[in-house]
């Protein structure tokens, strides 16, 4: 352990890194499900195809292949992107088209009653969605999002290989410098198992503090463990 | 020229043996989550003490920390105590471990999704145990269980693609190593990437005609 505590800093470092890319991804991610998922319940095609092929095409690829076309393959169309910017990119397009069907579904789920009422009361479709269907599907996404707020701190790991020095380059690099290789990937686990069960605790924070239905208070175990449809089902 | 189509078809027959690779490390992978997921589910189903509470920090801790920081742990920590496999016995071995905390809880909740009023049913029909079970429980928590697994099916084939880092040579190791020979980047990523998607797309849509056909009936 004593390596460990010798190059504390380059974790410190890692962490941090680790946690620019989560945050930042997950602002990107919040802007293109919205974008995505809106756009496939509009009721012209020209949103709702290009939204599906996006969709599709960013969930049925490896994020490996989409990180490595990112960054090395579009130099060769003139393209070159740093390796924070194109990890950061990757990370929001990829998990924005999982949490795009988050979206679009959630909201197309809400009772028929609620766009009835909207119709009668002569709001206009978009406010309709504004001001009714929107607010009322925020709690029932906030489970997903945790899903997908937690796939994306793990998916942050694999930036890693196009030369983001975030906790999993760090601690390979620790290992290869020190030969010390228990102690440095306990600690690189540990870690990210302790991020994780915290964005599992303030999903389930905002959880209770946004329930519509607060008799029925969602549980710490669901939180962690979520609902076990994960992020592909979701 | 950016895109070269001589170029594309010449290296083709390297990323279909990549992709060859890929398909059987899915199979394999799967066959190891669902076997062990079920061990996982049954131990934590039957809540015994201290066993119990291991296998649920299992889950945690498993579904907690990414599959690339797991499979490398693996890859570097097990020889250093003498255990040595082969870079693709360790990959196959790890996602299978991964994926087994995700059908562990597929189980699970397929299990836990059966009606309280089809237990008080066998219950009252004075049905034995091992016919609930048989009869009730898992024909009716089948139907919800199936089309979770193959969407998890799906997703560790897009996740195979992690093991190129410690050198299995499977779909996305061959782009690589093309990709670093040639000096071509484009063409090697890309048709990896077309491949990925053409068999992923597949097999999504066939899943969505699963869920359709096994929508519960309760």
């Amino acid at each position: 352990m004593s390596t460990v505590f010798e190059y504390r800093e380059l974790f410190i470092q890692g962490l941090q890194a680790t946690a620019l890319l989560t945050v930042l991804g997950l602002l990107l991610t919040l802007v293109v499900a919205f974008t995505a998922g809106l756009a496939r319940l509009s009721r012209h095609w020209v949103l709702r195809a290009p939204s599906y092929v996006f969709v599709e095409v960013f969930r049925g690829t490896s994020m490996i292949v989409q990180l490595f076309w990112f960054y090395y393959a579009l130099p060769q169309l003139g393209l070159q992107l740093t390796p924070l910017f194109a990890g950061v990119l990757v990370l929001g397009l990829n998990e924005g088209a999982y949490a795009a069907e988050v979206v679009r579904g959630t909201i197309a789920s809400r009772p028929r009653g609620q766009t009835e009422a909207c119709i009668a009361l002569g709001l206009s479709p978009a406010q309709r969605m504004r001001r009714v269907l929107i607010p009322q599907s925020i709690p029932a996404m906030l489970p997903s999002f945790g899903n997908v707020f937690v796939d994306l701190l793990k998916a942050t790991s694999l930036v890693s290989f196009i030369t983001v020095s975030e906790l999993t380059f760090l601690a390979l690099d620790v290992r290869n410098n020190t030969g010390e290789t228990t102690a440095v990937f306990l600690t690189m686990l540990v870690i990210y198992f302790a991020l994780a069960m915290a964005i599992a605790m303030l999903t389930l924070l905002l959880e209770r503090r946004f329930a519509i239905d607060r008799k029925r208070r969602p549980s710490l175990r669901k939180a962690l463990l979520g609902s076990g449809g994960g992020p592909v089902s979701a | 020229m950016i895109w070269s189509n001589e170029y594309a078809i010449d290296i083709l027959p390297v990323l279909l043996d990549g992709l060859w690779l890929t398909v059987r490390i899915t199979l394999l992978g799967m066959g190891i989550a669902l076997v062990l997921g079920l061990f996982v589910a049954v131990i934590r189903f039957l809540k015994i003490p201290v066993l119990s509470a291991l296998f649920t920090f299992y889950v945690l801790f498993v579904r907690g920390t990414p599959l690339l920081a797991q499979v490398y742990a693996a890859f570097y920590v097990l020889p250093t105590y003498g255990i040595r496999f082969s870079a693709l016995v360790t990959g196959v071995a790890v996602i299978g471990i991964n994926y087994s905390a995700y059908t562990a809880e597929v189980y699970r909740a397929g299990i836990e999704g059966v009606p309280a009023g089809q237990w008080e049913a066998a219950k009252a029909l004075s049905l034995p145990h091992r016919r609930t079970w048989a009869k009730i429980v898992l024909p009716q928590s089948i139907k919800t269980i199936i089309p979770v697994l193959g969407n998890y099916w799906v997703q560790m084939f897009k996740d195979t693609a992690i093991l190129s880092a410690i050198t299995v040579v499977e779909l996305m190791q061959s782009a690589k190593t093309l990709a670093n020979s040639d000096v071509r980047s484009l063409e090697p990523y890309t048709i990896a990437g077309i491949m990925y998607l053409v068999i992923s797309y597949t097999a999504s849509l066939l899943v969505k005609a699963l869920e359709r056909r096994y929508a519960p009936t309760h």
